[in-house]
């Protein structure tokens, strides 16, 4: 068994590590290395993005991706998502009704009042935002107080419900939405696993939304955001936003019943979208858009759900603008992928760097005519 | 005489299709639209024979079919129903029965094509020469200086200037843009060659030109052609028989001198009084 | 009836786990995830040239880093094996070094080399080796772009059908505007090969220079695009044409100097190997083997013959 000496090249790798850890460590006596449940509690919309892109709902971890990668959310999604990479599959949980959630959001754009009630639980949507100097020298007394006084009405909550019906049901009740056809609720269709398949066009719907569920925030706003602003016609109205817990259904070891095993923190977005005109013999109803990630974060779902219904337009009348073309979306939107290769370019290319020099040398020299034998 | 093109029953709908949209289409309904279903009936029951060397017209005002019919047969869309045999001297090919790749071999070796909109017979990312070349390399030649010659050679014929070769297409008037198609579409000497509205939108000058070249390649070559028009002088003056359609339906056949000499159907009637 | 509770964590208990969990599979992919590289391998030397999909795996080096050729390499190697990494044809540039000390770490057991000759896998960016492969050796290239015709379709599916039916004539029509504008085909390295008569591949970054070593070649050549998500292959003793006119042929790089002599490795004199252009303190530019273990071995060679010059 015989290994390389180490050279130029591996003693460059050591150094770049060690003056990388050299700054996250920079506050040296005077720091307090921050701790996973910090990172976890008070940065925990961080958080559910690297759990999301990274595809592994496993907050502990992602917090550890955080920490290691010194904020960095591609490369922490990637740290996550190559984690992942190396656990084998164990088994599939069954496909599960949002209805069941446990929510602590939930919002409707679409009516002023909704069964259940709009909650909007914990969000700055309506709020200012002021920087808050208060929280430069926070204090651990400030949490304590918080809890106390977060929780000092709670008898007001005694009387709300454990599930709250989806907005969309009513929607479909009165025929504005297409029905869930009979076939699917008989023979569901398999769905997409995009960890263990690659992408090959014509995709599926289920396709698609796998792929946009662990796609990079940022690249999926901005190609929704291109529609919305007018390149799209898509007009939606969000019919519904949930964020809260899904049990995790895995079969009993011993009865094999579906016994809940854990929860997952999710965000939903429903989007009812323009109404198209229908087949003869039946009458136009609104069309859907669906958006759903791990963790909480509604730009992600509102994004994905505007893609959605963009991509299902583009893959039955074609594309006509880019947020509508499956493979300009889809191809475009994973961190993993479009960090990597847009970091790739650091690497050395001396030697086709060598071959382009090569190709111009000879073509500036039969530009000036020293070559006899140049065709026509 | 053997033909070389042979089409039985040809159809087209846009849409779903039904029982009534036969019924409901047509000369006398004066629709293409099918008033149960929505479907447009696009071309209905179109037969004919093309004779090598023959120029065949197929005349019609918009809405007619009359593309429809070349569209199909150059494979840019797929018939709703019917069929057509393509002829060679020990072959027949039936049309609509061939896969993807046994069609795209035949538009690059048997067949070719001049679209009214030269955007969809040209590549404008690629020079006049590169398009002719293009054509050349679908069709297996691979010599660079041969290419080339051949290249102004067409573009000679069709009477581009041979310095405008490495151009783009961009830069070409509408009338220069036909005729880098028309050298494109010979660049493989089809036997068969279809003519979309080729000259719909030039100048009159312009037109004159391009139907004198048509003319002349036709004698040298002995192309066999169909040529769709609304325009009644193209018709005179390229074909020797054509064929009048109206909402997808064919209304009258024969010669064209007897057909413009002496229309039977009404529509037909009207259209020759109202030439210029 | 449950209301918004904060979570309490017990962090030791929660972090215990976390620790037990990171042992790694030895190549660092699991079983299934090797398994489906060799299938797709094997698919790939059945269809000379054919981009076979497959579902890459997210590997700890970023997309664009060799993932691909990773993903290869660690779903064929053995305690038998011995690993050459190089990249722009050195064992000690970073990348290389960066992937060899991977497999070493999850690969426990595996021998690694320099020697070209007593490698049996050899991973490569960017150039293929200048001393000819044997047969029992595979040379797997690490890949960006695995389809040559991405120049002038950017839709995937349409590339698919344009494969399929042989249609390279816009590729070609390409070279051909290349040689009207510069007298030239402007194709650097990536330069589309014509494999078994049908498929064109983009042979990966290598100059023009290493593509005559794909055509009949006693070795197995892998291509693996971690990030695009594609295998395919160069399988033993196939034919691998550049695509050209019959009037205008393919060139290599030829390092000719303005008076037409061909410049030499400054270090072992050598004037038949691929060479790095190094700008010196002195702002000359000076030439060396891109091929470190060749150099290494033309410098064995030109020592020896110094040695016997004297003594003769």
């Amino acid at each position: 068994m015989g290994y390389v000496a180490i050279k130029g090249g591996a003693k460059a790798i050591e150094g770049a590590e060690l003056a990388f850890e050299a700054l996250r460590t920079a506050e040296g006596e005077q720091g307090t290395p921050i701790s996973l449940n910090a990172i976890e509690n008070q940065l925990r919309l961080l958080t559910s993005r690297i759990v999301s892109e990274g595809g592994l709902y496993h907050p502990r971890l992602a917090a550890l991706a955080i920490k290691q990668m010194q904020g960095d959310t591609l490369e922490a999604a990637f740290a996550l998502r190559a984690y992942r990479s190396t656990k084998p599959r164990v088994l599939e949980t069954p496909v599960q009704s949002t209805g069941n959630m446990r929510l602590i959001r939930r919002i409707s754009s679409a009516f002023k009042d909704i069964p259940g009630g709009q909650m909007l639980g914990p969000t700055t949507d309506y709020a200012l935002r002021l920087m808050r100097l208060d929280l430069v020298d926070e204090s651990a007394e400030v949490f304590k107080n918080m809890a106390r006084r977060f929780l000092k009405n709670h008898a007001a909550s005694a009387s709300l419900p454990d599930t709250f019906p989806k907005v969309l049901d009513s929607l479909r009740a009165e025929g504005l939405i297409p029905g869930i056809s009979v076939a699917s609720k008989n023979r569901p269709e398999q769905a997409f696993d995009i960890t263990r398949e690659p992408l090959v066009f014509p995709v599926t719907r289920s396709a698609a939304l796998a792929t946009m569920a662990r796609a990079e925030t940022g690249s999926l706003l901005a190609m929704a955001y291109s529609n919305m602003r007018g390149y799209g016609d898509i007009h939606p109205t969000i019919a519904e936003l949930r964020v809260g817990y899904l049990p995790v259904l895995l079969p009993h070891p011993v009865t094999g019943e579906p016994t809940e095993a854990g929860e997952v923190l999710i965000t939903e977005c429903e989007v009812v979208a323009m109404y198209e005109g229908a087949e003869p013999g039946e009458l136009p109803t609104f069309t859907l858009g669906y958006g759903a990630c791990l963790g909480h974060n509604e730009t992600k779902a509102i994004s994905m759900a505007i893609l959605d219904r963009a991509l299902q337009k583009g893959m039955r009348d074609g594309p006509s603008n880019p947020s509508e073309d499956p493979e300009f979306v889809l191809l475009h939107i994973d961190g993993v992928d479009s960090m990597g290769f847009a970091n790739h370019y650091k690497m050395p290319h001396y030697v086709t760097f060598q071959s382009d020099m090569d190709r111009l040398r000879a073509t500036q020299m039969k530009a000036r005519g020293d070559l006899h034998d140049a065709p026509l | 005489m053997k033909p070389i093109l042979s089409v039985q029953g040809l159809s087209k709908v846009h849409g779903r299709g039904c029982s009534k949209c036969i019924e409901t289409t047509g000369p006398e309904q004066e629709t293409n639209i099918c008033s149960w279903c929505g479907s447009v009936v696009a071309a209905h029951d179109v037969s004919f024979e093309l004779h090598p060397g023959e120029i065949l017209g197929i005349m019609g005002e918009s809405g007619s079919g009359k593309s429809t019919v070349v569209k199909t047969l150059f494979f840019d869309e797929e018939p709703t129903r019917g069929s057509a045999q393509f002829f060679e001297h020990d072959h027949a090919w039936n049309l609509f029965d061939l896969n993807a790749a046994q069609r795209r071999w035949l538009r690059n070796h048997r067949f070719g094509m001049v679209y009214q909109n030269p955007h969809l017979g040209l590549n404008f990312n690629v020079s006049a020469g590169g398009n002719i070349a293009e054509r050349l390399l679908m069709s297996d030649l691979v010599n660079y200086k041969a290419i080339r010659e051949r290249a102004l050679d067409l573009l000679s014929r069709t009477e581009v200037l041979a310095d405008r070769i490495d151009d783009s297409p961009k830069k070409f008037s509408g009338g220069m843009q036909q005729r880098v198609q028309i050298a494109k579409a010979l660049a493989t000497q089809p036997p068969l060659l279809f003519l979309d509205e080729v000259t719909t939108g030039l100048d009159l000058s312009v037109q004159a030109c391009i139907l004198d070249l048509i003319l002349e390649i036709q004698q040298e070559l002995k192309t066999a052609m169909v040529v769709v028009t609304h325009d009644l002088g193209v018709i005179r003056l390229l074909t020797s028989r054509a064929m009048v359609m109206k909402y997808g339906r064919v209304i009258e056949t024969g010669l064209t001198d007897q057909i413009l000499e002496d229309p039977q159907h009404a529509y037909t009637q009207r259209l020759v009084a109202s030439a210029l | 009836m449950r209301h918004y509770e904060l979570p309490a964590i017990d962090e030791q208990e929660a972090d215990s786990d976390l620790h037990e969990g990171t042992a790694y599979n030895f190549g660092f992919l699991d079983e299934y995830a090797k398994r489906e590289v060799r299938r797709t391998i094997l698919k790939a030397i059945a269809i000379p040239g054919y981009q076979t999909p497959y579902a890459s795996r997210e590997m700890p080096m970023g997309r664009g880093f060799g993932t691909g050729g990773l993903q290869l390499t660690l779903s064929l190697i053995g305690q038998n094996d011995n690993l050459k990494v190089i990249d722009q044809g050195a064992d000690d540039s970073v990348n290389a070094v960066n992937l060899r000390h991977f497999v070493e770490l999850t690969c426990p057991g595996v021998s690694t080399t320099e020697r070209t000759v007593e490698a049996t896998i050899i991973q490569s960016r960017h150039r293929i080796p200048e001393v000819m492969l044997r047969e029992d050796q595979v040379l797997v290239l690490q890949v960006p772009y695995p389809d040559p015709l991405v120049v002038v379709e950017p839709s995937e599916e349409k590339r698919k059908t344009m494969h399929g039916e042989g249609d390279y004539s816009r590729l070609l029509t390409k070279l051909y505007e290349d040689i009207v504008q510069f007298n030239e085909i402007t194709i650097s390295h990536r330069y589309p090969t014509k494999i078994n008569g049908h498929y064109v591949i983009d042979p990966s970054p290598i100059p023009r220079y290493d593509v005559p070593r794909l055509h009949q070649s006693p070795n197995l050549i892998l291509l693996g695009a971690g990030r695009e998500k594609k295998i395919y292959a160069v399988p033993p003793y196939t034919s691998a044409v550049p695509l050209a006119f019959e009037d205008v042929p393919f060139r290599t790089e030829n390092f000719l100097d303005a008076q037409g002599n061909r410049h030499a490795c400054m270090r072992c004199g050598c004037t038949h190997s691929f060479l790095d252009e190094v700008i010196s303190e002195q702002g000359e530019r000076q030439y060396q083997c891109s091929d470190s273990d060749y150099c290494n071995d033309q410098l064995a060679v030109l020592k020896l013959n110094q040695t016997e010059g004297v003594n003769a």
